[in-house]
Formats: C-alpha cells, sequence, structure tokens
C-alpha cells in the first residue's frame, strides 16, 4: 500500500489550512464524544428522544427482517421433517396420548385451584396484553442488550411493561416512542428479576450476564439445593413481571446459585407480547401519584 | 441467426447506461459511454459514508441475538476504507459515522463518536510511522484497533450499568479478527463500484 501523498500540501495556504482544520475537528470530535459519553454514563436517559426517533425512521426495515427470519426458519424445518419422519410419527402419536392424559389431570387441578383460591378469596388478576407485535431489532456488536419491537404509545405501550413470548420472559420496556418501543432484555446484566424454582418455590433473583446467560443468585445463602435442569419462572415480587411467566432452565452451579440458560431465546422469536405492569406502584421517581396505590 | 456483438471497445468497463432509442444514434451512444465519462461525483464521494451508515444498521438485521457475537462491521468497514483509500474519508469522518453507529448500537450515545475519532487520529499517526504497509501488517494493525475499541466500548457500556465479563466479547473478537479481510473485500469492491464511470462531467474525481 503506497503511502497517501496528500500529506504535504507544498506551498498552498489553502491545502495546509485544509490539513489542520481536519486535524482540529478529529480532535474536537474525540473531545465531544467524550463528553457526551460522560453525560450519557450520569444521567441514563438522556438522548432517548434521539434514538426513539432515529428507531420510528427504520422499524419497517426491521419488521421485514423479522418476517424474512421466521420464514426461513420454516423452510429448514420443513426440509428437516422428511428426514426419519416415520419414527418421528410414531413418536408423536405415543407423545400425544400421553399428553392427552396429562391435560385432563391439569385441567382437573386447574379445577381444583380455581376452587381452593375461591374458598381463600384470592383475586385473580388476568387483563388481556397490551400489545402483541414483532421484534424488529437487536443490539447485535455491543454488550448490552437491547431490542426493539414495533409497538409503542400508540398501541398503549408503557415504560416498565413487560414483554414476554408464549416461551417465556424477555425483558421489559425501556423507552417508548409513538410505534417503537426499547426493550431492556433479560439478559442484559442491569436488568434484575426476581425468580422462584417452579417445583418448590426457592426464591431467587436473575442477572444477566451479557453473553446469553443468566446468573441466578439465590435469596437464602445456605447450602446450595439447586439441580441442573431445575426451572425458575417469575415469582411476582418487585410488581413488574405477573408471577409463574417461565424465565431461565439451571445449566451449572456456581456456590452461591447458579448460571441458567433463558428460555425464551430473543434469536428464536418473531412475535412479542407486551403485558400490563403486574401490581403498580407509585414510581419513586416519577411525580408523586394522588392517591397510593393499594396493595 | 444474426449473432449481434457488443464492440468490446477498448477495453473498459461496460457502462450501465442501456442501449438507446434510435438506431442511427447507437453507435454515436455507445462511444460516447467510454469517451468523455467521469465517475459520478456523488457515488464516487458518497459511497464510503454509506456503506459505513448502513453496516450501522446491523441490528435491524432479522437476526436477534441473545449474546454479543456480531463484530462491529461499521467499525471495520470504517478502518478498511481508511486502509484502502487514505485519505478518502477526512479525519474528523469518525465523529458523524460515529454518532450515527450510537444511535442504534445500544452502546452509550457518544462512545462511538469517541472511539471512532481516536481510531481515525491513531491511523493518522500510524500513516506516519509506517509509510509502506503490506496486507499483513494492515491486518495486524486492524486487529489491534478492533480488540481496543471492543475493549473500550465494554468498558463504557459497563459504566452504565451492567458489570458483563471481559469474557464475553471474546468470542466476538475472534470473529472479528476473522472477518477482516472480508470486510476488506466487499469495501474493494464498493471501491470499485463507486468508480464505475457514468455521469457526463469530465472533471477527474476518485483518487
Amino acid at each position: 500500500m503506497p503511502p497517501p501523498n496528500d500529506r504535504r500540501p507544498g506551498f498552498s495556504r489553502r491545502a495546509q489550512l485544509g490539513i489542520f482544520t481536519g486535524y482540529v475537528l478529529a480532535v474536537a470530535g474525540a473531545l465531544a464524544g467524550l463528553v457526551l459519553v460522560i453525560v450519557a454514563v450520569v444521567d441514563n436517559g438522556s438522548f432517548a428522544f434521539l434514538r426513539r426517533g432515529a428507531n420510528e425512521v427504520v422499524a419497517p426495515v426491521g419488521a421485514a427482517g423479522s418476517a424474512a427470519r421466521s420464514g426461513s426458519r420454516n423452510v429448514f424445518e420443513k426440509i428437516g421433517d422428511y428426514f426419519d419422519a416415520a419414527n418421528k410419527n410414531a413418536a408423536l402419536r405415543r407423545e400425544v396420548r400421553i399428553a392427552r392424559v396429562q391435560q385432563i389431570r391439569m385441567r382437573a387441578l386447574a379445577e381444583e385451584n380455581h376452587r381452593l383460591k375461591t374458598l381463600l378469596g384470592v383475586v385473580e388478576t388476568s387483563r388481556p396484553p397490551v400489545a402483541t407485535t414483532r421484534m424488529v431489532a437487536s443490539t447485535s456488536a455491543s454488550t448490552r442488550r437491547f431490542a426493539v419491537i414495533g409497538a409503542g404509545t400508540n398501541q398503549g405501550v408503557e415504560v416498565r411493561m413487560p414483554v414476554r413470548t408464549a416461551l417465556g420472559l424477555v425483558g421489559r420496556v425501556l423507552e417508548v416512542g409513538p410505534n417503537t418501543s426499547r426493550v431492556l432484555l433479560v439478559t442484559d446484566a442491569e436488568n434484575v428479576v426476581p425468580l422462584r424454582r417452579a417445583r418448590d418455590g426457592i426464591a431467587a433473583f436473575s442477572e444477566g450476564r451479557a453473553d446469553g446467560t443468566l446468573r441466578l443468585r439465590l435469596i437464602n445463602v445456605g447450602v446450595n439445593p439447586l439441580k441442573r435442569g431445575d426451572v425458575f419462572v417469575t415469582s411476582g415480587s418487585g410488581g413488574i413481571y405477573r408471577p409463574g411467566i417461565p424465565v431461565a432452565q439451571v445449566q451449572s452451579l456456581t456456590p452461591d446459585g447458579a448460571i441458567a440458560r433463558i428460555l425464551s431465546d430473543p434469536a428464536a422469536s418473531e412475535f412479542v407480547i407486551v403485558d400490563r405492569v403486574f401490581q403498580e406502584l407509585p414510581d419513586p421517581a416519577a411525580t408523586p401519584a394522588p392517591e397510593p396505590a393499594v396493595q | 441467426m444474426a449473432v449481434v456483438r457488443q464492440p468490446r471497445g477498448l477495453g473498459g468497463r461496460q457502462p450501465l447506461v442501456k442501449q438507446l432509442r434510435r438506431p442511427g444514434a447507437a453507435l454515436n451512444e455507445r462511444l460516447r459511454k467510454r469517451i468523455n465519462r467521469a465517475p459520478s461525483p456523488l457515488l464516487a464521494r458518497g459511497v464510503p459514508w454509506l456503506s459505513v451508515m448502513v453496516l450501522s444498521l446491523m441490528p435491524f438485521l432479522p437476526l436477534v441475538a441473545s449474546a454479543p457475537i456480531m463484530p462491529p462491521f461499521a467499525f471495520m468497514a470504517l478502518l478498511a476504507w481508511r486502509m484502502l483509500r487514505p485519505g478518502m474519508l477526512p479525519v474528523w469522518a469518525g465523529a458523524p459515522l460515529g454518532a450515527f453507529d450510537d444511535l442504534y448500537s445500544g452502546q452509550p450515545f457518544g462512545s462511538a463518536i469517541l472511539l471512532w475519532s481516536l481510531a481515525m487520529l491513531v491511523m493518522e499517526i500510524v500513516d506516519v510511522r509506517l509509510r509502506w504497509r503490506g496486507f499483513l501488517q494492515d491486518w495486524a494493525l486492524a486487529a489491534a484497533l478492533i480488540a481496543a475499541y471492543l475493549v473500550l466500548a465494554a468498558g463504557l457500556a459497563n459504566a452504565t450499568g451492567g458489570n458483563s465479563p471481559v469474557a464475553a466479547i471474546l468470542p466476538q473478537l475472534a470473529l472479528s479478527l476473522i472477518l477482516h479481510p472480508l470486510v476488506t473485500r466487499l469495501v474493494a469492491g464498493l471501491d470499485r463500484f463507486r468508480l464505475i464511470p457514468i455521469s457526463r462531467a469530465p472533471s477527474g474525481l476518485g483518487r
């Protein structure tokens, strides 16, 4: 590669000044970047308006992309289905038979549960979701894990609302634009979710590890009772997520908890569901509510 | 069966302009395509900027990842343009391109403005010290810059909350270093594309 020859402008005053101005601008750009980073670090929500506008502009592209994603997956699945079809068919029949029995048992249990709950006077709060929308983008190169979904204030989405798929929890809404919102994924290190073990309700909370797994920390420190394959669901404490949304499965154990794999991989989901905040709590950051929420 | 052969002319690239309407004007037109044609100044100047910005939109690909595995393609393209065509992008190009990248990358706003500007300045210094470089040296230089960029970007991301371990970016780093020649290849292709002679402007643009 030959060296650039525009470094020696000769006697042209204009060219000399041009090069000098370039350097000044570059250093000024770096300094401006430093200032902006410091502002962004001090106040996390700053520049949200810029991102909001930028996402609104490009979101249609992302929507097309997300359709392509589910489409391409179907093609591969369809090809794969032809291999070993007979055995698969038999296995599926067997599974359906077992599932049917289990379904009846579950229905009976749900019925009984409902009856017991009415006896106790617990009020079921199951409200319809706010929006069902596409996931249009997610940070790919950054260690922060954000995603953009195709619904915003126009669809009734608000900050703090939980986002999930049919398989499990995805994250919660962080910033809202008119037609897009930014979601803090469960795998982000800033996202802490209160959980309990699905089997017996051992309480824990999860922190993202930015590499697709979660770190589970038990609330009661002692002998680690977790085992590989344990499934954790949201516990409902904290008030954002309603209890019982599946989140993660234990992959390996650590001294004070476990490393868990998330159940609802954002990479495998085209559509996401935005739920209401489980229990509205007065937001300490916002202006004080006219009346405190009744717990 | 008459086979109409297109005369290949002076060995130049066949322009993209379609064959024209009147038969009498066809020869004229064909000659005019190669003579007195220059690259469109818009393409010649705009393709480097545009390609980096399009690669900044990577998060909108139909690939929602749960881990940071995607290489920073926009930054890699910026480096490749800088190495392949020194002086094509001005020294200060890191700031505006970085600002655009920050809108979509999920990093705290300003991190790419800072790091890309610094990378451009480092390249200026390197150009003074190492005047004749081969591709392997360029690759090693890009590897150093990309590694520094990823580590510093992760550090800035951690400063805004989140404490991801440095180990989380190792797969991404490895992938980026391997893919650098590919990105250079892509940029070289774009470099050919931007200099296709299509406009009538006689000024010799394109370095």
